[in-house]
């Protein structure tokens, strides 16, 4: 048992001391503990408080989750995505039938159910943001540094070779591509990488000038640290968070790329459920049945636009000072 | 000047013609059928290679080059294969379409998106900043099909049940035929495109308009006594808008070539559209052209802002 006399050498808890203000004056304040923080958990903790971001990453779960159990909606609803329910999901007229509880989201213009291709398309739209975005960033970031870190011809022929990229009509050219080499998923993610490396190199190559000047470079440099080690031990790392923020943005927009060349008739051969063929195919028929288009539609404006707050997010993230949805 | 024009000239050139290249080379990895498609279903092989013949397809690719180019430095970028109509006749046709389409429609995202910037950057945090650029946000982040589809859904067939038939559903009257007929057509694919485009200068607008006001002339203008209309707009926004000018100009130059799934949707019949169709023929020369023009709008354009960008800024010297 303790005596009154005996002084209390546990540490007050934190939400003990923070409720208790009133101290006497000759009480020495408790020193708080410092942790040191790196600043990848400082951004963490900021996105963690952003409340906008945190929603959208909400969403953009929910989305995976659909995309990767897409099969579960085929079982529940006992539709195949690829079935043509020509009976039951059709009006006798031939028309699409409206949302019930059979068909959820009502069906298309073949009579297939358009929540499980829904679900199907998620993987598609998903699956060629993600891949091509990955290769956008590894091609652009590889370029961005070596142009950045070597200088000189280097530099100069990469950055003409960015120049050529950047002024070819990207859509005009891209449709053609895609036309010539037929419709495919690996072609999509590719020509859609081809045009796209050109930015992030650009940015990555700015950011490397800066930082190849910085002394941490150059003490890596006495150590004896090769060419290799430094660009890609001492100098990425650092030029990684505008890296992330540029991929969390660029993802929503290569969503809608891969949406678009669907819409033109460019996408995946058919029967492939994906949001742009689908509102493509709704195109003729979006006036007597709004379902046929407003769900595939309402599906890729969400996605994009849960990427696009997301990134946002992670910007203001990593980069409190500068003030929301500044740069872009 | 002369020297930075002179050089950025000729690497403008030099980006012009690699990409002819490509777009050439690209195009002879798959065999043309063309010449089968022309001579239709009961064609003998002697008539396809008298077609291939013609339009001097037998020819190996580097000749076919060689006299592409030769030609296109003359003016004449050969001819579709179809109608021998000349490829220049093409894209003359097709651009009023696609210029009245890009430049009323930057007209109208300017006014949009610089507006709605200057709100949110003078009155930072409040409701109406913050639901301008949700509302940017929510915009930019719809594919431009989804929202021309949109629009016709709501503005001309939900509005024409209703007996309200303001806007057709697409198609192009030219300005000089009926300038009353011109506008209704291009009222809507203007708003899809400007709606779209609005987010990005809201953003820019907003970002260098708070760097601005920011600044110590400002407060030297305020300090004056100077109305806060005038030094938010004379003061601030003059040199706010640097970097929307710069903006401006990259954005002109890809929507040339970039209006494709606009005049898709409300069906324009303007360069992009044209480029389809040639596609899906496997029209090359057709295809070439527009991919050149459009390439080439990209590089004037560039060249444009930065000459832009040293006349609105003294301080940045060419070189």
């Amino acid at each position: 048992m303790r005596t009154p006399i005996e002084p209390d050498i546990s540490p007050p808890a934190a939400a003990d001391r923070a409720s208790t203000p009133q101290q006497s004056p000759g009480e020495v304040a408790p020193v708080p503990t410092i942790v040191g923080q790196g600043s990848w958990a400082l951004a963490w903790r900021r996105l963690r408080r952003d409340r906008v971001a945190m929603i959208s990453l909400g969403v953009i779960v929910a989305i995976v989750l659909v995309a990767v159990f897409a099969p579960v909606f085929a079982t529940i609803t006992g539709h195949p995505p690829n079935t043509q329910y020509r009976t039951t999901g059709l009006s006798p007229d031939g028309l699409p039938m409206a949302p019930s509880r059979q068909f959820w989201f009502g069906t298309d213009d073949l009579g297939r159910d358009i929540l499980v291709r829904i679900a199907y398309g998620a993987r598609i739209s998903l699956g060629v943001g993600v891949l091509a975005t990955g290769l956008t960033i590894v091609v652009g970031v590889v370029v961005g540094l070596a142009a950045g870190f070597f200088g000189g011809w280097v530099d100069q022929v990469l950055a003409r070779f960015v120049d050529v990229v950047l002024s070819i009509p990207f859509l005009l050219v891209a449709i053609a591509l895609v036309s010539v080499l037929g419709p495919s998923l690996t072609i999509t993610i590719f020509v859609i990488g081809f045009f796209s490396w050109a930015s992030v190199a650009r940015i990555v190559r700015g950011q490397v000038l800066s930082i190849r000047e910085r002394e941490y470079v150059e003490a890596a440099r006495s150590l004896g640290a090769g060419d290799v080690r430094v660009m890609f031990i001492d100098i990425l790392p650092n030029v990684l968070a505008q890296v992330i923020i540029y991929a969390t943005l660029l993802i929503p927009v290569v969503i809608v790329v891969q949406a678009t060349l669907s819409f033109l008739g460019l996408g995946l051969p058919p029967p492939t459920a994906d949001w742009g063929g689908m509102i493509s195919r709704a195109q003729n028929s979006y006036t007597t049945s709004w379902w046929f288009i407003a769900f595939p539609g309402g599906a890729l404006v969400i996605t994009t636009l849960a990427f696009n707050l997301f990134g946002d997010g992670v910007r203001d993230a990593f980069d409190p000072e500068a003030d929301r949805m500044t740069a872009s | 000047m002369i020297r930075f024009l002179a050089t950025r000239i000729g690497l403008g050139l030099v980006v012009l013609w690699l990409i002819s290249m490509s777009v050439f080379a690209v195009f002879f990895v798959v065999p043309s059928n063309v010449a089968r498609t022309l001579g239709g279903r009961q064609a003998t092989p002697q008539t396809i290679a008298l077609i291939s013949h013609r339009l001097g397809l037998d020819q190996p690719i580097w000749k076919q080059y060689l006299s592409f180019v030769g030609n296109a430095l003359h003016g004449n970028l050969g001819y579709d294969y179809y109608h021998q109509v000349p490829v220049t006749h093409i894209i003359a046709t097709a651009l009023p379409v696609t210029l009245s389409l890009a430049v009323g429609a930057s007209v109208l995202w300017l006014v949009l998106g610089v507006f709605s910037g200057v709100v949110s950057a003078v009155h930072p945090r409040s409701f109406a900043d913050r639901t301008l650029t949700m509302t940017a946000l929510a915009f930019y982040s719809m594919p431009s099909f989804v929202l021309g589809l949109v629009l016709l859904y709501f503005l001309y067939f939900r509005a024409t049940i209703a007996g309200f038939a303001w806007f057709p559903a697409g198609g192009y009257v030219p300005f000089t035929q009926s300038p009353g007929l011109w506008l209704q057509h291009l009222i809507l694919p203007w708003l899809s495109l400007a709606l779209l485009l609005a987010a990005t200068y809201t953003r820019l607008t907003r970002g260098s308009m708070l760097d601005v006001l920011s600044a110590d002339y400002i407060r030297t203008a305020r300090s004056k006594g100077i109305a806060e209309r005038r030094v938010v707009y004379r003061h601030g926004l003059r040199s706010a808008l640097t970097p929307v000018v710069t903006q401006l100009g990259i954005d002109l130059g890809q929507l040339v070539g970039g209006v494709v799934v606009t005049e898709t949707v409300f069906s324009l019949p303007g360069l992009g559209q044209t480029a389809i169709t040639a596609i899906n023929q496997q029209d090359l020369p057709v295809i070439i052209g527009i991919v050149l023009f459009a390439s080439a709008a990209v590089v004037v354009a560039n060249i444009a802002v930065d000459v832009a960008y040293a006349v609105l800024d003294p301080r940045v010297r060419l070189h």
